[in-house]
Protein backbone atom coordinates (compact mmCIF):
# COMPACT_ATOMS: atom_id res chain seq x y z
CA UNK A 1 0.00 0.00 0.00
CA UNK A 2 0.81 3.40 -0.19
CA UNK A 3 1.77 4.62 3.15
CA UNK A 4 1.07 8.13 4.58
CA UNK A 5 1.58 9.83 7.93
CA UNK A 6 -1.06 12.35 8.96
CA UNK A 7 0.25 16.44 8.65
CA UNK A 8 0.47 17.89 12.35
CA UNK A 9 -2.55 19.63 12.77
CA UNK A 10 -1.03 23.32 13.30
CA UNK A 11 0.05 22.64 9.78
CA UNK A 12 -3.00 21.71 8.72
CA UNK A 13 -4.75 24.57 10.47
CA UNK A 14 -3.04 27.10 8.95
CA UNK A 15 -3.56 25.89 5.34
CA UNK A 16 -7.50 26.41 5.64
CA UNK A 17 -8.04 28.62 8.49
CA UNK A 18 -8.57 31.69 6.41
CA UNK A 19 -12.00 29.89 4.66
CA UNK A 20 -15.67 29.97 5.46
CA UNK A 21 -16.28 26.57 4.68
CA UNK A 22 -13.95 23.19 4.48
CA UNK A 23 -14.18 20.22 2.86
CA UNK A 24 -12.26 17.40 4.85
CA UNK A 25 -12.16 13.90 2.56
CA UNK A 26 -10.51 10.85 3.65
CA UNK A 27 -9.60 7.55 1.11
CA UNK A 28 -11.07 4.58 2.21
CA UNK A 29 -7.86 2.63 0.52
CA UNK A 30 -4.10 2.77 1.63
CA UNK A 31 -4.47 5.49 3.77
CA UNK A 32 -7.27 4.09 5.63
CA UNK A 33 -5.27 1.03 5.98
CA UNK A 34 -2.33 2.43 7.20
CA UNK A 35 -4.57 4.68 9.92
CA UNK A 36 -3.27 8.40 8.40
CA UNK A 37 -6.17 9.24 6.35
CA UNK A 38 -9.60 7.27 6.75
CA UNK A 39 -12.78 8.00 8.03
CA UNK A 40 -11.82 7.55 11.30
CA UNK A 41 -8.48 10.19 11.03
CA UNK A 42 -11.22 12.89 9.12
CA UNK A 43 -13.53 12.87 12.11
CA UNK A 44 -10.25 13.23 14.42
CA UNK A 45 -8.71 16.46 12.14
CA UNK A 46 -12.27 17.84 11.90
CA UNK A 47 -13.20 18.23 15.83
CA UNK A 48 -9.11 18.70 16.02
CA UNK A 49 -9.95 21.80 14.05
CA UNK A 50 -13.10 22.54 15.15
CA UNK A 51 -11.45 23.11 19.02
CA UNK A 52 -8.43 25.38 17.74
CA UNK A 53 -11.36 27.46 16.00
CA UNK A 54 -13.20 27.64 18.44
CA UNK A 55 -10.80 28.93 20.85
CA UNK A 56 -9.86 31.87 18.47
CA UNK A 57 -13.39 32.39 17.52
CA UNK A 58 -13.30 31.38 14.10
CA UNK A 59 -16.18 30.55 12.60
CA UNK A 60 -15.39 27.82 9.41
CA UNK A 61 -18.11 25.41 8.81
CA UNK A 62 -16.59 21.82 8.18
CA UNK A 63 -18.07 19.22 6.13
CA UNK A 64 -16.73 15.72 6.37
CA UNK A 65 -16.61 13.04 3.67
CA UNK A 66 -14.32 9.71 2.67
CA UNK A 67 -13.93 8.68 -1.06
CA UNK A 68 -13.29 4.99 -1.58
CA UNK A 69 -10.38 5.74 -3.50
CA UNK A 70 -9.30 9.43 -4.48
CA UNK A 71 -7.50 8.06 -7.50
CA UNK A 72 -10.49 7.29 -9.53
CA UNK A 73 -12.89 9.12 -11.61
CA UNK A 74 -15.94 7.60 -10.46
CA UNK A 75 -14.85 8.49 -6.42
CA UNK A 76 -14.05 11.94 -7.04
CA UNK A 77 -16.44 12.97 -9.29
CA UNK A 78 -19.35 12.77 -6.28
CA UNK A 79 -16.68 14.90 -4.15
CA UNK A 80 -16.16 17.43 -7.00
CA UNK A 81 -19.90 17.94 -7.15
CA UNK A 82 -20.43 18.23 -3.81
CA UNK A 83 -17.81 20.96 -3.70
CA UNK A 84 -19.23 22.99 -6.15
CA UNK A 85 -23.12 22.09 -5.04
CA UNK A 86 -22.36 22.94 -1.35
CA UNK A 87 -19.75 25.93 -2.39
CA UNK A 88 -17.14 24.28 -0.41
CA UNK A 89 -13.85 26.87 -0.35
CA UNK A 90 -11.45 24.81 -0.19
CA UNK A 91 -10.51 20.75 0.20
CA UNK A 92 -7.98 19.16 3.11
CA UNK A 93 -7.32 15.16 1.30
CA UNK A 94 -5.83 13.14 3.79
CA UNK A 95 -5.61 10.54 0.62
CA UNK A 96 -2.04 10.38 0.01
CA UNK A 97 -0.55 12.84 -2.73
CA UNK A 98 -2.26 11.00 -5.66
CA UNK A 99 -5.51 11.94 -4.71
CA UNK A 100 -4.37 15.61 -3.72
CA UNK A 101 -3.18 16.26 -7.37
CA UNK A 102 -5.61 13.88 -8.82
CA UNK A 103 -8.47 16.21 -7.25
CA UNK A 104 -6.79 19.47 -7.77
CA UNK A 105 -7.05 18.29 -11.29
CA UNK A 106 -11.16 18.07 -11.35
CA UNK A 107 -11.46 21.44 -9.02
CA UNK A 108 -10.17 24.05 -11.32
CA UNK A 109 -9.99 27.24 -8.93
CA UNK A 110 -10.65 25.41 -5.65
CA UNK A 111 -7.65 24.98 -3.66
CA UNK A 112 -6.94 21.15 -2.10
CA UNK A 113 -4.23 20.79 0.87
CA UNK A 114 -2.63 17.88 1.68
CA UNK A 115 -3.44 17.01 4.98
CA UNK A 116 -1.10 13.50 5.36
CA UNK A 117 2.76 13.25 4.79
CA UNK A 118 3.36 10.55 1.26
CA UNK A 119 5.37 8.69 2.58
CA UNK A 120 6.39 5.20 0.53
CA UNK A 121 5.14 1.88 -1.10
CA UNK A 122 5.23 -0.41 1.86
CA UNK A 123 4.12 -3.20 4.30
CA UNK A 124 2.43 -3.25 7.95
CA UNK A 125 5.32 -5.44 9.04
CA UNK A 126 4.17 -5.09 12.70
CA UNK A 127 1.23 -2.99 14.37
CA UNK A 128 1.83 0.28 14.07
CA UNK A 129 5.06 0.23 12.22
CA UNK A 130 5.39 0.09 8.15
CA UNK A 131 8.47 -0.68 5.93
CA UNK A 132 8.98 0.60 2.41
CA UNK A 133 9.66 -2.14 0.22
CA UNK A 134 9.13 -0.99 -3.61
CA UNK A 135 10.21 2.49 -5.01
CA UNK A 136 8.26 1.85 -8.04
CA UNK A 137 11.31 2.00 -10.46
CA UNK A 138 9.56 0.61 -13.21
CA UNK A 139 11.80 -2.60 -14.42
CA UNK A 140 11.11 -5.16 -11.42
CA UNK A 141 14.69 -6.92 -10.34
CA UNK A 142 13.04 -9.63 -7.68
CA UNK A 143 13.66 -12.22 -9.33
CA UNK A 144 17.56 -11.63 -9.37
CA UNK A 145 17.53 -10.59 -5.82
CA UNK A 146 15.81 -13.15 -3.55
CA UNK A 147 12.24 -10.99 -3.70
CA UNK A 148 13.89 -8.60 -2.04
CA UNK A 149 14.22 -5.21 -3.10
CA UNK A 150 18.07 -3.45 -3.72
CA UNK A 151 16.72 -0.46 -4.64
CA UNK A 152 13.92 0.72 -1.80
CA UNK A 153 15.30 -1.46 0.67
CA UNK A 154 19.56 -0.51 0.17
CA UNK A 155 20.11 3.37 0.99
CA UNK A 156 22.29 3.37 -1.63
CA UNK A 157 20.34 1.06 -4.21
CA UNK A 158 22.87 -0.36 -5.01
CA UNK A 159 23.18 -3.68 -7.41
CA UNK A 160 26.43 -5.40 -6.56
CA UNK A 161 25.84 -5.27 -2.93
CA UNK A 162 26.36 -5.33 0.38
CA UNK A 163 28.64 -2.51 0.24
CA UNK A 164 31.46 -2.39 3.08
CA UNK A 165 28.60 -0.15 5.70
CA UNK A 166 26.64 -3.10 6.33
CA UNK A 167 27.24 -4.34 10.13
CA UNK A 168 24.72 -6.75 12.35
CA UNK A 169 21.98 -6.76 9.53
CA UNK A 170 21.82 -2.56 9.84
CA UNK A 171 22.54 -0.57 7.47
CA UNK A 172 25.33 2.37 8.24
CA UNK A 173 22.78 5.72 8.33
CA UNK A 174 21.27 3.62 11.15
CA UNK A 175 21.06 0.77 13.45
CA UNK A 176 17.27 1.48 12.99
CA UNK A 177 17.34 0.88 9.84
CA UNK A 178 17.69 -3.25 8.15
CA UNK A 179 20.57 -3.49 5.60
CA UNK A 180 18.58 -4.69 2.41
CA UNK A 181 21.44 -6.25 1.08
CA UNK A 182 21.86 -8.67 4.41
CA UNK A 183 18.18 -9.08 4.06
CA UNK A 184 19.04 -10.06 0.78
CA UNK A 185 21.96 -12.25 1.19
CA UNK A 186 20.46 -14.00 4.53
CA UNK A 187 17.46 -14.89 2.24
CA UNK A 188 19.31 -16.02 -0.63
CA UNK A 189 21.61 -18.37 1.40
CA UNK A 190 18.09 -19.76 3.04
CA UNK A 191 16.85 -20.38 -0.42
CA UNK A 192 20.41 -22.08 -1.39
CA UNK A 193 20.58 -19.26 -3.85
CA UNK A 194 23.28 -17.59 -2.98
CA UNK A 195 25.80 -18.09 -5.60
CA UNK A 196 23.23 -16.18 -8.09
CA UNK A 197 24.76 -13.07 -6.72
CA UNK A 198 28.13 -13.84 -8.57
CA UNK A 199 26.76 -12.01 -11.38
CA UNK A 200 27.63 -8.63 -11.77
CA UNK A 201 24.37 -6.90 -12.49
CA UNK A 202 25.46 -3.89 -14.79
CA UNK A 203 23.97 -0.33 -14.51
CA UNK A 204 20.26 0.01 -14.26
CA UNK A 205 18.19 1.81 -17.25
CA UNK A 206 16.43 4.29 -15.04
CA UNK A 207 15.00 5.89 -17.40
CA UNK A 208 11.66 3.27 -16.40
CA UNK A 209 11.72 5.33 -13.19
CA UNK A 210 11.13 8.59 -12.63
CA UNK A 211 14.51 9.72 -13.89
CA UNK A 212 12.73 9.21 -17.47
CA UNK A 213 10.08 11.57 -16.33
CA UNK A 214 6.70 11.68 -15.44
CA UNK A 215 5.23 7.86 -16.33
CA UNK A 216 1.93 6.64 -17.72
CA UNK A 217 0.84 3.60 -18.39
CA UNK A 218 -1.45 2.48 -20.99
CA UNK A 219 -4.06 -0.58 -21.66
CA UNK A 220 -5.13 -0.23 -25.06
CA UNK A 221 -7.86 -2.67 -24.58
CA UNK A 222 -9.21 -0.95 -21.52
CA UNK A 223 -8.79 2.04 -23.32
CA UNK A 224 -10.35 1.16 -26.74
CA UNK A 225 -13.56 -0.89 -24.27
CA UNK A 226 -14.33 2.14 -22.64
CA UNK A 227 -14.52 4.25 -25.68
CA UNK A 228 -16.34 2.35 -27.81
CA UNK A 229 -18.21 3.97 -29.96
CA UNK A 230 -17.04 7.21 -28.52
CA UNK A 231 -14.26 9.24 -29.57
CA UNK A 232 -11.34 6.80 -28.57
CA UNK A 233 -8.86 7.73 -31.55
CA UNK A 234 -7.04 10.23 -29.27
CA UNK A 235 -6.19 7.29 -26.24
CA UNK A 236 -5.33 4.82 -29.52
CA UNK A 237 -2.81 7.00 -30.94
CA UNK A 238 -1.24 8.09 -27.80
CA UNK A 239 -0.67 4.66 -26.83
CA UNK A 240 1.06 3.74 -30.25
CA UNK A 241 3.19 6.03 -30.14
CA UNK A 242 3.86 5.05 -26.89
CA UNK A 243 4.66 2.12 -28.27
CA UNK A 244 6.38 2.37 -31.55
CA UNK A 245 8.53 4.80 -29.45
CA UNK A 246 10.00 2.62 -26.89
CA UNK B 1 62.09 -9.84 -13.71
CA UNK B 2 60.34 -9.88 -17.36
CA UNK B 3 59.24 -6.48 -17.85
CA UNK B 4 55.26 -6.96 -17.92
CA UNK B 5 53.30 -5.01 -20.70
CA UNK B 6 51.35 -2.66 -18.00
CA UNK B 7 47.99 -1.13 -18.28
CA UNK B 8 48.76 2.23 -16.97
CA UNK B 9 50.64 5.13 -16.75
CA UNK B 10 50.72 4.70 -13.28
CA UNK B 11 54.06 4.37 -10.73
CA UNK B 12 52.05 2.14 -8.12
CA UNK B 13 51.72 -0.27 -10.76
CA UNK B 14 54.75 -0.26 -11.62
CA UNK B 15 55.99 -0.92 -8.40
CA UNK B 16 53.80 -4.16 -7.89
CA UNK B 17 54.69 -5.45 -11.58
CA UNK B 18 57.98 -5.20 -10.26
CA UNK B 19 57.51 -7.37 -7.47
CA UNK B 20 57.54 -4.83 -4.37
CA UNK B 21 55.31 -4.63 -1.44
CA UNK B 22 53.31 -1.46 -2.17
CA UNK B 23 52.84 1.62 0.14
CA UNK B 24 50.12 3.78 -0.76
CA UNK B 25 48.94 6.77 2.11
CA UNK B 26 46.01 9.01 2.39
CA UNK B 27 45.99 12.45 2.54
CA UNK B 28 42.91 14.17 3.37
CA UNK B 29 42.25 17.45 1.41
CA UNK B 30 41.10 20.62 4.02
CA UNK B 31 37.51 21.57 4.14
CA UNK B 32 38.14 25.02 2.57
CA UNK B 33 40.10 26.10 -0.50
CA UNK B 34 43.22 26.28 0.56
CA UNK B 35 45.63 24.64 -1.74
CA UNK B 36 48.61 25.40 1.02
CA UNK B 37 47.08 22.67 3.58
CA UNK B 38 47.47 20.03 0.86
CA UNK B 39 50.69 20.87 -0.82
CA UNK B 40 52.49 20.93 3.07
CA UNK B 41 51.28 17.28 3.24
CA UNK B 42 52.36 16.51 -0.01
CA UNK B 43 56.30 17.93 1.07
CA UNK B 44 55.93 16.34 4.24
CA UNK B 45 54.99 12.67 2.24
CA UNK B 46 57.26 13.19 -0.74
CA UNK B 47 59.28 10.20 -1.84
CA UNK B 48 57.71 8.08 1.41
CA UNK B 49 54.96 6.33 -0.69
CA UNK B 50 54.26 4.67 -4.27
CA UNK B 51 50.83 6.77 -4.34
CA UNK B 52 48.96 8.79 -2.15
CA UNK B 53 44.88 8.55 -1.68
CA UNK B 54 42.98 11.64 -1.90
CA UNK B 55 39.66 11.12 -0.58
CA UNK B 56 36.59 12.04 -2.27
CA UNK B 57 34.07 14.14 0.28
CA UNK B 58 34.95 11.02 2.65
CA UNK B 59 32.32 11.05 5.56
CA UNK B 60 29.96 13.05 3.85
CA UNK B 61 31.93 16.16 4.32
CA UNK B 62 32.69 18.74 1.35
CA UNK B 63 36.48 19.09 1.16
CA UNK B 64 38.42 20.23 -1.52
CA UNK B 65 37.88 17.76 -4.56
CA UNK B 66 40.06 15.01 -5.09
CA UNK B 67 40.90 15.67 -8.67
CA UNK B 68 42.21 19.18 -7.32
CA UNK B 69 43.75 18.08 -4.37
CA UNK B 70 45.43 15.21 -6.90
CA UNK B 71 46.85 17.93 -9.21
CA UNK B 72 47.67 19.86 -6.44
CA UNK B 73 50.21 17.06 -5.18
CA UNK B 74 51.07 16.24 -8.69
CA UNK B 75 52.61 19.58 -8.77
CA UNK B 76 55.11 18.30 -5.88
CA UNK B 77 56.18 15.57 -7.52
CA UNK B 78 53.79 12.86 -6.00
CA UNK B 79 51.39 9.96 -7.56
CA UNK B 80 48.09 10.23 -6.14
CA UNK B 81 45.18 7.82 -5.95
CA UNK B 82 42.12 9.74 -6.96
CA UNK B 83 38.98 8.26 -5.07
CA UNK B 84 36.02 8.60 -6.88
CA UNK B 85 32.61 8.13 -5.18
CA UNK B 86 29.27 7.30 -6.69
CA UNK B 87 27.48 9.08 -4.25
CA UNK B 88 27.35 13.03 -5.72
CA UNK B 89 28.59 12.13 -9.34
CA UNK B 90 25.98 10.30 -11.75
CA UNK B 91 27.58 8.40 -14.71
CA UNK B 92 27.81 11.23 -16.93
CA UNK B 93 29.31 13.52 -14.04
CA UNK B 94 31.98 10.38 -13.20
CA UNK B 95 32.65 9.23 -16.63
CA UNK B 96 33.67 13.08 -17.57
CA UNK B 97 35.76 13.85 -14.33
CA UNK B 98 37.41 10.86 -15.12
CA UNK B 99 38.36 11.99 -18.59
CA UNK B 100 39.55 15.21 -16.97
CA UNK B 101 41.35 13.63 -14.56
CA UNK B 102 43.56 11.58 -17.07
CA UNK B 103 43.71 14.73 -19.27
CA UNK B 104 45.31 16.36 -15.98
CA UNK B 105 47.85 13.47 -15.11
CA UNK B 106 45.95 11.47 -13.07
CA UNK B 107 46.72 7.97 -13.45
CA UNK B 108 45.19 6.20 -10.52
CA UNK B 109 41.54 5.72 -9.15
CA UNK B 110 39.74 4.11 -6.65
CA UNK B 111 36.46 3.51 -7.03
CA UNK B 112 33.98 3.43 -3.99
CA UNK B 113 30.58 3.88 -3.59
CA UNK B 114 30.86 6.17 -1.08
CA UNK B 115 29.75 7.16 2.60
CA UNK B 116 26.26 7.58 2.82
CA UNK B 117 25.22 11.75 3.22
CA UNK B 118 23.94 11.36 6.59
CA UNK B 119 27.14 10.73 8.00
CA UNK B 120 28.32 14.30 8.70
CA UNK B 121 31.64 12.84 9.70
CA UNK B 122 29.55 10.78 11.97
CA UNK B 123 28.00 13.00 13.56
CA UNK B 124 30.85 15.43 14.52
CA UNK B 125 30.16 17.61 11.77
CA UNK B 126 27.13 19.33 10.29
CA UNK B 127 27.40 18.14 6.77
CA UNK B 128 24.88 17.93 4.69
CA UNK B 129 22.55 14.91 6.25
CA UNK B 130 19.63 16.86 3.60
CA UNK B 131 21.04 16.25 0.70
CA UNK B 132 19.95 14.32 -2.54
CA UNK B 133 21.87 11.65 -3.27
CA UNK B 134 23.07 9.77 -6.58
CA UNK B 135 23.85 6.63 -6.41
CA UNK B 136 23.19 6.38 -10.78
CA UNK B 137 26.00 3.19 -10.10
CA UNK B 138 27.75 1.52 -8.13
CA UNK B 139 31.51 0.42 -6.71
CA UNK B 140 31.72 -2.23 -9.21
CA UNK B 141 29.20 -1.16 -12.10
CA UNK B 142 31.88 2.12 -11.93
CA UNK B 143 34.93 -0.09 -11.94
CA UNK B 144 33.86 -2.08 -15.08
CA UNK B 145 33.67 1.42 -16.87
CA UNK B 146 36.09 2.86 -15.91
CA UNK B 147 37.56 -0.36 -17.70
CA UNK B 148 35.48 -0.42 -20.55
CA UNK B 149 37.01 3.01 -21.12
CA UNK B 150 40.39 2.21 -20.67
CA UNK B 151 40.59 -1.47 -22.54
CA UNK B 152 37.81 -1.20 -24.74
CA UNK B 153 37.68 2.40 -25.45
CA UNK B 154 34.02 2.76 -24.51
CA UNK B 155 31.77 5.28 -22.79
CA UNK B 156 29.73 2.86 -20.08
CA UNK B 157 26.94 4.21 -22.79
CA UNK B 158 28.32 2.94 -25.85
CA UNK B 159 30.13 5.73 -26.98
CA UNK B 160 33.55 5.51 -28.69
CA UNK B 161 36.85 7.28 -27.08
CA UNK B 162 39.44 7.93 -29.07
CA UNK B 163 42.08 8.62 -25.89
CA UNK B 164 41.63 6.40 -23.67
CA UNK B 165 42.22 7.33 -19.88
CA UNK B 166 45.50 4.97 -18.60
CA UNK B 167 44.26 4.08 -15.24
CA UNK B 168 45.08 1.64 -13.10
CA UNK B 169 41.40 0.88 -11.45
CA UNK B 170 41.42 0.51 -7.48
CA UNK B 171 38.87 -0.67 -5.84
CA UNK B 172 37.60 -0.84 -1.69
CA UNK B 173 37.21 -3.92 0.09
CA UNK B 174 35.77 -4.75 3.42
CA UNK B 175 37.35 -8.25 4.35
CA UNK B 176 35.52 -8.35 7.61
CA UNK B 177 32.02 -6.36 7.19
CA UNK B 178 29.12 -8.27 7.61
CA UNK B 179 27.75 -10.70 6.24
CA UNK B 180 31.30 -11.96 6.40
CA UNK B 181 30.63 -15.00 4.25
CA UNK B 182 29.75 -12.42 1.30
CA UNK B 183 32.83 -10.37 1.59
CA UNK B 184 35.00 -13.20 -1.07
CA UNK B 185 32.52 -12.76 -3.37
CA UNK B 186 32.25 -9.58 -3.71
CA UNK B 187 35.89 -9.21 -4.04
CA UNK B 188 35.96 -11.55 -6.70
CA UNK B 189 32.90 -9.04 -8.38
CA UNK B 190 35.22 -6.26 -8.12
CA UNK B 191 38.57 -8.52 -9.17
CA UNK B 192 35.69 -9.65 -12.72
CA UNK B 193 34.92 -6.41 -13.10
CA UNK B 194 38.45 -5.09 -13.64
CA UNK B 195 39.92 -3.97 -10.51
CA UNK B 196 43.75 -4.08 -10.89
CA UNK B 197 44.00 -3.33 -6.69
CA UNK B 198 42.61 -3.38 -3.97
CA UNK B 199 42.92 -0.97 -0.86
CA UNK B 200 40.92 -2.76 2.38
CA UNK B 201 39.29 -1.36 5.40
CA UNK B 202 41.44 -0.95 8.33
CA UNK B 203 42.45 -4.40 9.76
CA UNK B 204 42.90 -4.42 13.01
CA UNK B 205 42.23 -8.15 13.91
CA UNK B 206 44.63 -9.86 12.51
CA UNK B 207 43.47 -13.33 13.57
CA UNK B 208 40.41 -13.15 11.54
CA UNK B 209 41.71 -11.16 8.66
CA UNK B 210 44.39 -14.23 7.87
CA UNK B 211 41.48 -16.61 7.75
CA UNK B 212 39.30 -14.39 5.47
CA UNK B 213 42.97 -14.22 3.45
CA UNK B 214 43.29 -17.68 3.08
CA UNK B 215 39.89 -18.04 1.86
CA UNK B 216 40.57 -15.82 -1.17
CA UNK B 217 44.37 -17.10 -1.79
CA UNK B 218 42.29 -20.44 -1.89
CA UNK B 219 40.04 -18.98 -4.10
CA UNK B 220 42.92 -17.68 -6.11
CA UNK B 221 42.06 -13.85 -6.16
CA UNK B 222 45.27 -12.73 -4.92
CA UNK B 223 46.56 -13.62 -8.71
CA UNK B 224 44.35 -11.37 -10.47
CA UNK B 225 44.24 -8.28 -7.97
CA UNK B 226 47.16 -6.51 -5.81
CA UNK B 227 45.40 -6.45 -2.22
CA UNK B 228 46.85 -3.71 0.08
CA UNK B 229 45.96 -3.83 3.60
CA UNK B 230 44.39 -1.18 4.82
CA UNK B 231 46.32 0.04 8.11
CA UNK B 232 44.34 3.01 9.92
CA UNK B 233 46.49 4.57 12.60
CA UNK B 234 45.18 4.69 16.46
CA UNK B 235 45.42 8.33 18.03
CA UNK B 236 44.17 7.24 21.29
CA UNK B 237 41.52 4.73 23.16
CA UNK B 238 38.69 7.00 22.43
CA UNK B 239 39.47 6.35 18.64
CA UNK B 240 39.81 2.74 19.16
CA UNK B 241 37.02 2.03 21.41
CA UNK B 242 34.86 4.82 18.58
CA UNK B 243 36.37 2.77 15.72
CA UNK B 244 35.51 -0.85 17.13
CA UNK B 245 31.62 0.14 18.28
CA UNK B 246 30.92 2.29 15.01
CA UNK B 247 32.79 1.56 12.41
CA UNK B 248 31.85 -0.72 9.99
CA UNK B 249 33.76 -4.01 9.23
CA UNK B 250 36.40 -2.93 11.71
CA UNK B 251 36.57 -5.00 14.92
CA UNK B 252 39.59 -4.34 17.66
CA UNK B 253 40.95 -6.95 19.82
CA UNK B 254 40.56 -6.49 23.38
CA UNK B 255 44.32 -6.95 23.34
CA UNK B 256 44.80 -3.80 21.62
CA UNK B 257 42.26 -1.77 23.31
CA UNK B 258 44.25 -2.86 27.00
CA UNK B 259 47.53 -1.53 25.75
CA UNK B 260 45.97 1.58 24.93
CA UNK B 261 43.92 1.51 28.00
CA UNK B 262 47.67 0.63 29.73
CA UNK B 263 49.35 3.21 27.64
CA UNK B 264 47.18 6.16 29.04
CA UNK B 265 46.98 5.11 32.78
CA UNK B 266 50.97 4.99 32.57
CA UNK B 267 50.46 8.89 32.57
CA UNK B 268 48.29 9.54 35.94
CA UNK B 269 46.71 12.61 35.77
CA UNK B 270 49.00 13.70 33.70
CA UNK B 271 47.07 14.98 30.57
CA UNK B 272 49.55 15.91 28.22
CA UNK B 273 51.69 12.70 29.18
CA UNK B 274 48.57 10.55 28.90
CA UNK B 275 48.11 12.09 24.67
CA UNK B 276 51.70 11.62 24.12
CA UNK B 277 51.71 7.85 25.67
CA UNK B 278 48.84 6.79 23.67
CA UNK B 279 49.80 8.39 20.51
CA UNK B 280 52.82 6.27 21.03
CA UNK B 281 51.18 3.25 21.43
CA UNK B 282 49.08 3.92 18.55
CA UNK B 283 52.62 4.47 16.52
CA UNK B 284 53.93 1.03 17.54
CA UNK B 285 50.24 -0.88 17.25
CA UNK B 286 50.28 0.73 13.58
CA UNK B 287 54.41 -0.39 13.23
CA UNK B 288 53.43 -4.21 14.48
CA UNK B 289 50.17 -4.74 12.37
CA UNK B 290 51.59 -3.55 9.07
CA UNK B 291 54.77 -5.90 10.38
CA UNK B 292 52.08 -8.55 10.78
CA UNK B 293 50.27 -8.05 7.41
CA UNK B 294 53.19 -8.29 5.46
CA UNK B 295 53.29 -11.47 6.60
CA UNK B 296 50.36 -12.46 5.26
CA UNK B 297 50.05 -14.05 1.91
CA UNK B 298 48.22 -12.69 -0.90
CA UNK B 299 48.71 -8.98 0.86
CA UNK B 300 51.07 -6.87 -1.70
CA UNK B 301 51.18 -4.01 -0.14
CA UNK B 302 49.75 -1.61 3.01
CA UNK B 303 47.26 1.30 2.58
CA UNK B 304 47.67 3.58 5.44
CA UNK B 305 45.49 6.20 6.82
CA UNK B 306 46.43 8.80 9.28
CA UNK B 307 43.38 10.78 9.70
CA UNK B 308 44.96 14.29 10.08
CA UNK B 309 47.67 12.84 11.46
CA UNK B 310 50.07 12.61 8.40
CA UNK B 311 52.75 14.28 10.09
CA UNK B 312 53.24 11.05 12.12
CA UNK B 313 53.55 9.20 8.91
CA UNK B 314 57.34 9.48 7.76
CA UNK B 315 58.01 8.08 11.62
CA UNK B 316 56.06 4.82 11.04
CA UNK B 317 57.41 4.10 7.55
CA UNK B 318 60.45 4.34 8.79
CA UNK B 319 59.77 2.32 12.03
CA UNK B 320 58.01 -0.45 9.75
CA UNK B 321 61.32 -0.54 7.44
CA UNK B 322 58.81 0.64 4.19
CA UNK B 323 61.48 3.43 3.08
CA UNK B 324 63.39 3.98 0.80
CA UNK B 325 60.77 3.27 -2.08
CA UNK B 326 61.71 1.87 -5.24
CA UNK B 327 62.60 4.56 -7.89
CA UNK B 328 61.61 4.27 -11.79
CA UNK B 329 62.81 6.08 -14.94
CA UNK B 330 59.47 7.67 -16.08
CA UNK B 331 58.73 5.69 -19.23
CA UNK B 332 57.01 7.63 -22.18
CA UNK B 333 55.25 10.86 -21.40
S1 LIG C 1 12.86 -3.68 -8.32
FE1 LIG C 1 11.67 -1.83 -8.77
S2 LIG C 1 9.58 -2.52 -9.03
FE2 LIG C 1 10.70 -4.21 -8.07
S3 LIG C 1 10.36 -3.92 -5.88
FE3 LIG C 1 12.25 -2.83 -6.37
S4 LIG C 1 11.62 -0.73 -6.85
FE4 LIG C 1 9.79 -2.00 -6.88
S1 LIG D 1 24.64 -0.96 4.65
FE1 LIG D 1 23.32 -2.26 3.42
S2 LIG D 1 21.44 -1.07 3.10
FE2 LIG D 1 22.98 0.32 3.85
S3 LIG D 1 23.82 1.21 2.02
FE3 LIG D 1 25.14 -0.54 2.53
S4 LIG D 1 24.29 -2.28 1.43
FE4 LIG D 1 22.78 -0.65 1.37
Amino acid sequence: MIVAERKPLNEIKSFVENYKKILIVGCGTCTTVCLAGGETEVKVVASGLRIGFLKEDKEIEILEDCATRQCEPEFVTEIVERVKKEGVEAVLSLGCGVGVNFMADKLETIPVFPGVNTEFFGAAVEPGVWVEMCAGCGNCILHLTGGICPIARCSKSILNGPCGGSKDGKCEISPDVDCGWNLIVERMKKMGTLQRLEEILPPRDWSTSHHGGPRRVIREEIVSLSQEGGESTKAKEAAKEKESGR
Amino acid sequence: MEPKILKSESNLERVLSNGHFAVTVEIGPPMDCNAEIVLEKARLLKGLADAFNITDNQTGVVRLSSIASAVLIISEGLEPVMQMTCRDRNRLAIQSDILGAAALGIRNCLCIVGDHQSFGAAGKMKGHPGAKNVYDIDSIQLVSALKGMRDEGVQQGGDSLEKRPPFFIGAAWTPLGDPIEIRPLRLKKKIEAGADFIQTQGVFDIGEFKKQMKIIVDMGLHECTAILAGIIVPKNLGMLKYMNSSVAGVSIPESLIKRMEQARLKAGDDKKQAKKNQAEEGIRITVELIKQVQEIPGIRGVHIQAIEWEHRVPEILRRAGLIPRPVFPKKGG
